[in-house]
């Protein structure tokens, strides 16, 4: 034991709140929590790494000749489409992370210390866009190498990833909220899927709208993927920024506006 | 009450705590009064809502009803500045699995807002005293028991919280190991820290409590130092095995005779006895040698959980089977 003696309860300086610079701090150090234990099981990467490399090969050989009459033609339509469906689809891990990680007794202590509420949570979500960058720069190195040439070079591929990204995160909040509330990580993982399913398969992601029956292109008109894979396709293959680039970063913000409090509150009344 | 002056005489007090789970009432109407400076044991069997109690004073749960003041903060209301002067160490190790021991401090350090380098050293500092420099960098995969309750203490001891929670800090050790974590606990109140203490064992108690409460179906039923307790539950037995079992009714007299009680004969060859006055032992013993009547076995049992239910409350204590019950059957 140190000999230094502990200071008396009743002469030490107090606060009852959690100041915004400590809420910021609290949650960078819960993300780098969140990178040191993705660097221990580096097995968690196996969907980001072999989904984007699986899915653009099978998918453009697949539909290429179909659909856009070669796979050349078909790579600037699909590359946004899988990046996206890919990226969303891993946002459901944090979900079921969470709830794997929370049914830790570590999340007891992380209750007990005197730091913001909302940072193991938000730390672990921001930890995450780590594992949506390397499926975008995977998603769209594989297309390179089979011989996507985004018109809009570099500058156009970086913005159609950032906005990616952040949509990816925005959206994590619905599992994340999934995760707080479920009682079982399986549980999470279903009712994610379920949600996901449609909304991947059901856009513009792997084919053109116009071929669609009438009722089904209402629907993917108001998913808010094909707005954010419309987003990425003028950003990567023109380099223009569209209404569909506005909706999807409105609709992303919306999401967190609306889900980061409800998973918070759901987070402190599991405490 | 939680808005005057902080008192200094009470780490904690709680009072007519309530927490209900469903049907249960886990903590039913709870009072106690933990005296600063001083180890506090809470003694009850497996369900008594020792836990409960921990979790609500220690802000990681809402009581239902009753208050809990920690250094005269409410922990309901002043739910974070009570997390500022508590460090809690769970009955199963709250540190992340999948870290190093070295990570793992620093992650909490850097949360309770120490700079990257105080944090450093401050995890150097508590790995050395824990004993645990040498694993630092393993994953904690591969600890041991007790090097995982080691290094959840470290963590609690970051902050030099002026009240410490353990919750069963020995459940699951080795005796060796067990000792180690009783030392430690010793010296952190010589530094001026307070300790609250949960436990099944009347022994650990015992050994480590300034003053013990007794609970039992979420209620405090006995309250008082170790030796009051003991006093009030009576005292160790003495247990005696003859090698010839025909002599048990000759021992059982001289039993009578040396020590003043009386001694039953639990079956052939047993013969047991209240151990009232431990220092005529050595006068039974040469007793019985002069009458030959030659032993197989002596030995003193302490005072069990069960008996300490048994004489507290009428009745064995509901949430174990009882082994008690086969014994007097035979």
């Amino acid at each position: 034991m140190t000999d230094a003696q502990i200071l008396p309860g009743s002469t030490r300086q107090l606060k009852n709140h959690t100041s915004l610079k400590q809420t910021v701090l609290n949650s960078l150090t819960m993300a780098h929590r969140g990178l040191l234990k993705m660097r221990r099981t580096p097995e968690q990467f196996f969907d980001v790494t072999l989904q984007p490399i699986l899915f653009t090969l099978m998918f453009t050989y697949i539909f290429g000749g179909a659909i856009a009459g070669s796979v050349s033609k078909y790579l600037p339509i699909i590359i946004p489409g899988i990046l996206i469906q890919t990226v969303i689809t891993t946002s459901v891990v944090t979900g079921v992370q969470l709830r794997e990680d929370m049914d830790k007794g570590v999340f007891n202590r992380f209750k007990s210390l005197p730091i913001a509420r909302i940072a193991p949570l938000a730390g672990a979500l921001l930890a995450d866009t780590i594992r949506y960058g390397i499926a975008t720069v995977l998603t769209f190195t594989m297309g390179y190498i089979m011989g996507y040439r985004p018109g809009a070079g570099i500058g156009g591929v970086i913005a159609g990833g950032l906005l990616t990204i952040l949509f990816a995160w925005c959206i994590s909040w619905i599992f994340a909220f999934f995760g707080v509330i479920a009682r079982t990580a399986s549980s999470v993982q279903g009712v994610s899927l379920l949600i996901l399913f449609p909304l991947t398969f059901l856009s513009n992601a792997f084919v053109p709208v116009d071929t669609l029956p009438h009722w089904l292109k209402t629907f993917v008109s108001f998913n808010p993927l094909s707005h954010l894979i419309a987003a990425v396709r003028q950003l990567a293959n023109y380099g223009t920024i569209g209404h569909d680039f506005w909706l999807s970063l409105v609709g992303a913000l919306i999401i967190v506006a609306l889900f980061a409090p409800l998973t918070v509150r759901a987070y402190m009344r599991k405490a | 009450m939680a808005t005057q002056t902080p008192t200094t005489e009470f780490a904690v007090e709680a009072t007519g705590l309530v927490k209900v789970f469903g049907d249960n009432r886990a903590v039913d109407g709870l009072d106690l009064k933990v005296p600063t400076g001083s180890i506090y044991g809470v003694l009850g069997p497996n369900g008594a809502g020792k836990t409960t109690t921990i979790n609500m004073l220690a802000t990681l749960m809402r009581p239902d009803d009753g208050s809990a003041t920690i250094f005269g903060h409410d922990v309901v209301n002043e739910a974070q500045i009570v997390r500022q002067l508590i460090g809690v160490t769970g009955q199963y190790a709250s540190v992340d699995e999948t870290l190093s021991a070295t990570e793992n401090l620093i992650i909490f350090s850097r949360l309770l807002g120490l700079s990257a380098s105080e944090a450093k050293k401050k995890s150097t500092e508590l790995l050395e005293e824990f004993g645990l420099t040498e694993a630092a960098k393993r994953p904690l995969s591969k600890f041991s028991g007790g090097m995982r309750r080691r290094l959840d203490l470290a963590a609690s001891l970051i902050a030099q919280p002026p009240l410490i929670f353990l919750d069963e800090p020995t459940t699951g050790l080795d005796p060796r190991t067990r000792n180690q974590m009783w030392n430690t606990i010793r010296r952190l109140v010589s530094t001026g820290s307070t300790v609250l203490l949960t436990t099944q064992y009347l022994e650990e108690a015992d050994q480590l409590a300034d003053r013990i409460a007794v609970i039992d179906h979420g209620k405090v039923i006995a309250e008082g130092t170790g030796a009051e307790l003991k006093a009030s539950i009576g005292t160790a037995t003495l247990q005696l095995e003859v090698v010839d079992k025909k002599d048990d009714a000759a021992a059982a007299k001289i039993i009578h005779k040396t020590l003043g009680v009386e001694p039953t004969i639990s079956r052939p060859g047993h013969v047991s006895a209240p151990m009232a006055r431990p220092d005529k032992i050595t006068d039974l013993l040469i007793a019985l040698r002069a009458d030959n009547i030659h032993l197989s076995q002596v030995s003193v049992q302490e005072p069990t959980m069960d008996e300490v239910f048994l004489s507290l409350t009428g009745k064995p204590q509901s949430s174990h089977p009882k082994p008690s019950q086969k014994g007097a059957k035979s």
